[in-house]
């Protein structure tokens, strides 16, 4: 599979403090990555990273170049979306402006993008007005609009009920189906297992494991933290 | 409390009578301060946006310096202003003293510093909630900031309101750099200082009446906008 992104032996600090240390890992085209681990153990940063929000403090990131030369098109969706105080279709149309769609592709896109999510008939509605659910979804066709390599997806489902959840796994999962990459960050295993297809487990912002879902979650012979991890245990005790 | 009495009887037969000369009053009173707050919002909402995502050294400096001039006192404009604009100063070539356009001139710098340090405010609160996510989708940071003014519109509408206010309540600056010359360039407070040091006391306090029903007009007519569902308005296609 072609590589998309490459991390070699990557830190990040804030300041003093080390968020994420040492991490390799390579990204490959098509692959479901989910991150896990709790909370401060660098999902965040690392989705950040990977997405080139932030830049490693040592080590290196490196995006393989896809078509025509270019890095890979990626997407992020935050576990609250941030949408302007606009309509609906403004708030697609700028994501697209911002991703360098031409101006002539612009208007299927947004159509396609709508279609994708079941929105269509809320185009005109203004996006802060929407529930949960549908502002998640319209983040995720924002996401989709822009025809990404890949799909950063920091808990996309954390704030959402459970008919919002379902809704949002069912559209993140017809993303993979798509061919999109996806990376995603999550405190549910349920939805680890049912959408990836490699986890990696951080703890203190050092990669721990990173193994195909079904080892990661059968394998009875991982370190002993991602073990505690998967049975519920806090680590200070 | 006759004088009271007096004036707000005096106030209402001025504004029932339509006096000619009190609306030309009014007028250049709206228009030197409607100019002023135009000029002042293109420079202080670009200084403000500009000073919300700029990263430089010095810049906590001159954001203090912004936020110092806040409390520029108007007569202290008028004076910087009279010196540049008389004969001798450097810009005495023009021959825009005891004009309009100085007093636009002067009330501009006067509101400079007051749109652009809300406006700062404003940009660096939404990009708490945003910046990240703008940015990922691929925004530079003062596309962000000029993106985020869109979105708090309202907010930078009542900045707006605030620097009217503060314009067209001044009197030091257009008293000095525009005379205060009948049927040129008195406006609405040069007026009550003129009444008041010629002792109608009772006409100062109708004008002030005048005065402060014209801003509060002004504010019910923005505030009646204010109402309109966000993503209505706005300009992005």
């Amino acid at each position: 599979m072609t590589v998309l992104v490459e991390l070699d032996a990557a830190s990040v600090h804030f300041g003093r403090v080390r968020a994420l240390h040492d991490i390799s890992l390579t990204l490959r085209r098509g692959e479901r990555l989910a991150l896990v681990g709790a909370n401060g153990s660098g999902k965040t940063t690392l989705l950040r990273l990977l997405n080139g929000l932030i830049e490693p403090t040592s080590g290196r990131r490196q995006w393989h170049p896809q078509r025509a030369g270019r890095p890979p098109v990626s997407a992020f969706v935050f576990q609250r979306p941030f949408l302007l105080h606009l309509s609906v279709r403004r708030n697609l149309r700028l994501a697209l402006w911002l991703a360098g769609v031409p101006a002539g592709a612009r208007a299927t896109r947004l159509a396609g993008a709508l279609e994708r999510v079941g929105l269509q008939a809320l185009v005109d509605r203004p996006a802060r007005s929407l529930s949960g659910g549908q502002q998640q979804r319209l983040a995720l066709a924002r996401a989709w609009a822009v025809q990404p390599d890949i799909v950063f997806l920091d808990e996309p489902t954390a704030s959402l009920d459970p008919t919002a959840k379902r809704e949002v796994e069912a559209l993140i999962e017809q993303f993979g189906r798509d061919g999109m990459t996806l990376v995603m960050s999550s405190h549910n295993l349920g939805q680890v297992k049912r959408l990836a297809d490699r986890v990696l487990h951080l703890e203190g912002g050092r990669l721990v494991v990173d193994a195909p879902t079904e080892r990661f979650f059968t394998d009875g012979g991982l370190p002993i933290e991602t073990m505690q991890f998967l049975r519920g245990e806090l680590p200070w005790r | 409390m006759n004088a009271f009495t007096d004036s707000l009887g005096l106030a209402a037969r001025l504004i029932t009578q339509a006096d000619a000369n009190l609306w030309r009053i009014v007028g250049l009173s709206l228009q030197v301060s409607g100019s002023a707050c135009a000029i002042g919002a293109l420079a202080g909402l670009a200084l403000g946006a500009w000073l919300a995502v700029a990263r430089f050294a010095g810049r906590s400096l001159l954001i203090a310096g912004v936020n110092t001039l806040l409390a520029l006192p108007s007569v202290v404009v008028g004076l910087i202003v009279y010196l540049l604009l008389s004969r001798s100063g450097p810009l005495g070539s023009w021959g825009i003293l005891f004009t309009p356009q100085a007093m636009v001139i002067a009330q501009s710098i006067l509101v400079v510093p007051l749109i652009a340090a809300l406006a700062r405010e404003l940009v660096v609160e939404a990009l708490r909630e945003g910046g990240d996510q703008l940015q990922a989708m691929g925004a530079r940071p003062m596309l962000s900031a000029a993106l985020l003014l869109v979105h708090e519109r309202r907010g930078v509408l009542t900045v707006m309101l605030t620097a009217f206010g503060r314009a067209v309540a001044e009197v030091g600056a257009v008293m000095i750099v525009g005379g205060n010359i009948d049927g040129v360039t008195r406006v609405m407070t040069t007026a009550i200082a003129l009444e008041t040091s010629k002792g109608d006391l009772p006409l100062a306090l109708a004008l002030g009446l005048v005065l402060l029903g014209v801003v509060a007009m002004i504010n019910g007519v923005v505030g009646l906008t204010q109402r309109r569902p966000l993503a209505a308005t706005g300009g992005l296609g």
